[in-house]
């Protein structure tokens, strides 16, 4: 528990020092959804249609930014086979890092979305649910991502083949995070969507460890 | 007293063999030196021996148990410098040393063992600068003084003299030397001319009986 806090610690910190990454992800997603009014017209019914939808779609794409460099720079300097060859289980890493990296993209991107939310004229009914759908959905993007973070590691153009492997197992997440919020707006419960986003977030949890530290000890060998 | 020994280990990189049939066997408080022309294999022995590089065949056995029997335990005894630093530029040099010391039990908070670290190779006054502004020596110093800071009883050295001056070069015999003197042991890959007498394994041996074997394989199927 301790290692963990402390790769937590040192991952925060680091993107505190390096806070341009964390910053350039909020930008594109507020960047990703002010592009929608402009394309779609200012039309407010149709904006209040699609805004769950351009919010979720916008925030999958801003955190798909910052993934390919959740392993990269430990990899690239040495880092990453010293935490393989340390006496913490890799598992127990993974954890660590895709929770600094939900921490340090996932909740930039919650805090922002109620500002894009008002942008994309949403009704008042909807922003709870978006922001919990947002909350249970993120961190299952960080911890999926982190299989595909790490299994992109030593590949050339990995951030294109990333998106490749990743966007279609992120689906699932989308569904369910855009059906929260249409549920609350026809006034509906979105207790089920939420409870499945939720079921998605403890199954990544208890899932993606495995395959992305069997991905990290084939990257250094 | 522990032995670290090795049988018959075989190392194949991308189908290519490097070595084939190397033994070894190393007590407490000795040194093993890894030699041999460049690409027989010794950073890939020693990564084998660290438990990053899967071998091709043999095994690694501590106090004769195969290590791959409890990677776990094998990992909290050795202490691996390969040939990059892992030493993160953006963080100072004491938050680096204070990283690794807070992965390994029972040295989280061992403020005596932190500054005797930083005191061995010299790099009390550099604690707070950042790493990126460290020169290639400086930032090896720091990756050596993870030896001090984080206590293991098999100490892995690929190289470990690149790029150091002469103080630091003594610093780390001197550290060595502690180290064997209290029961440690050491394996390193070298290129310097040996000044002691010390048990080695010579790749270039085993490099060209593995080359050997191919083609004799490759001459039987013909």
């Amino acid at each position: 528990m301790n290692s963990f806090s402390a790769l937590i610690a040192r991952d925060l910190r680091l993107a505190c020092r390096q806070a341009s990454d964390s910053l350039t992800v909020l930008a594109f997603f507020i960047l990703v959804t002010v592009l929608f009014p402009l394309a779609v017209g200012p039309e407010p019914g149709i904006l209040a249609r699609i805004g769950a939808g351009v919010v979720w779609v916008a925030a999958l794409l801003a955190a798909m930014l910052s993934m390919d460099r959740m392993f990269q720079s430990d990899y690239d300097d040495g880092t990453l086979e010293l935490l393989v060859a340390a006496p913490i289980p890799l598992e127990i890493v993974v954890l660590a890092k895709a929770s600094a990296h939900w921490l340090t993209t996932g909740v930039p991107l919650i805090a922002a979305a109620p500002l894009m939310g008002v942008l994309l004229n949403l009704e008042p009914e909807g922003y709870g649910a978006l922001l919990l759908a947002l909350a249970l959905g993120t961190p299952s993007l960080s911890l999926i991502g982190a299989v595909g973070a790490a299994l992109i590691l030593g590949s050339r153009r990995g951030g294109a083949l990333l998106s490749l492997l990743i966007l279609p197992l992120f689906v699932p997440v989308l569904i369910f995070g855009v059906a929260a919020v249409e549920a609350s707006l026809t006034d509906v419960s979105a207790r089920p969507q939420l409870l499945i986003l939720a079921a998605l977030a403890l199954a990544a949890l208890a899932l993606t460890p495995w395959p992305a530290a069997a991905a990290l000890r084939q990257a250094v060998e | 007293m522990a032995v670290f020994s090795g049988t018959d280990l075989r190392c194949v990189r991308g189908e290519r063999p490097v070595f084939d049939g190397v033994s070894f066997r190393l007590n407490s408080g000795a040194v093993l030196e890894l030699r041999g022309a460049n690409g027989t294999g010794k950073s890939s022995l020693l990564r084998m021996m660290t438990g990053l590089l899967p071998s091709a065949g043999g095994t690694l056995s501590w106090n004769d148990e195969p290590i791959a029997a409890d990677a776990d335990a094998h990992r909290t005894r050795i202490n691996y410098i390969g040939h990059l630093d892992g030493v993160k530029g953006m963080l100072s040099v004491a938050e680096n040393l204070r990283f690794w010391m807070s992965l390994r039990a029972g040295a989280e908070a061992d403020e005596e063992r932190y500054h005797m670290a930083l005191a061995t190779f010299g790099i009390e006054a550099l604690a707070d600068t950042p790493a990126r502004y460290l020169s290639a020596g400086q930032r090896r110093r720091v990756a050596l003084a993870r030896l001090v800071a984080c206590p293991a009883s098999l100490w892995l050295l690929d190289e470990p003299a690149t790029a150091l001056d002469t103080a630091a070069a003594a610093a780390l015999d001197h550290t060595m030397g502690s180290h064997l003197g209290a029961g440690g042991m050491v394996v390193m890959s070298t290129h310097e001319p040996a000044r002691h007498p010390t048990p080695r394994v010579d790749l270039n041996d085993y490099a060209r009986r593995a080359r050997g074997a191919v083609r004799t394989a490759a001459g039987m199927t013909a």
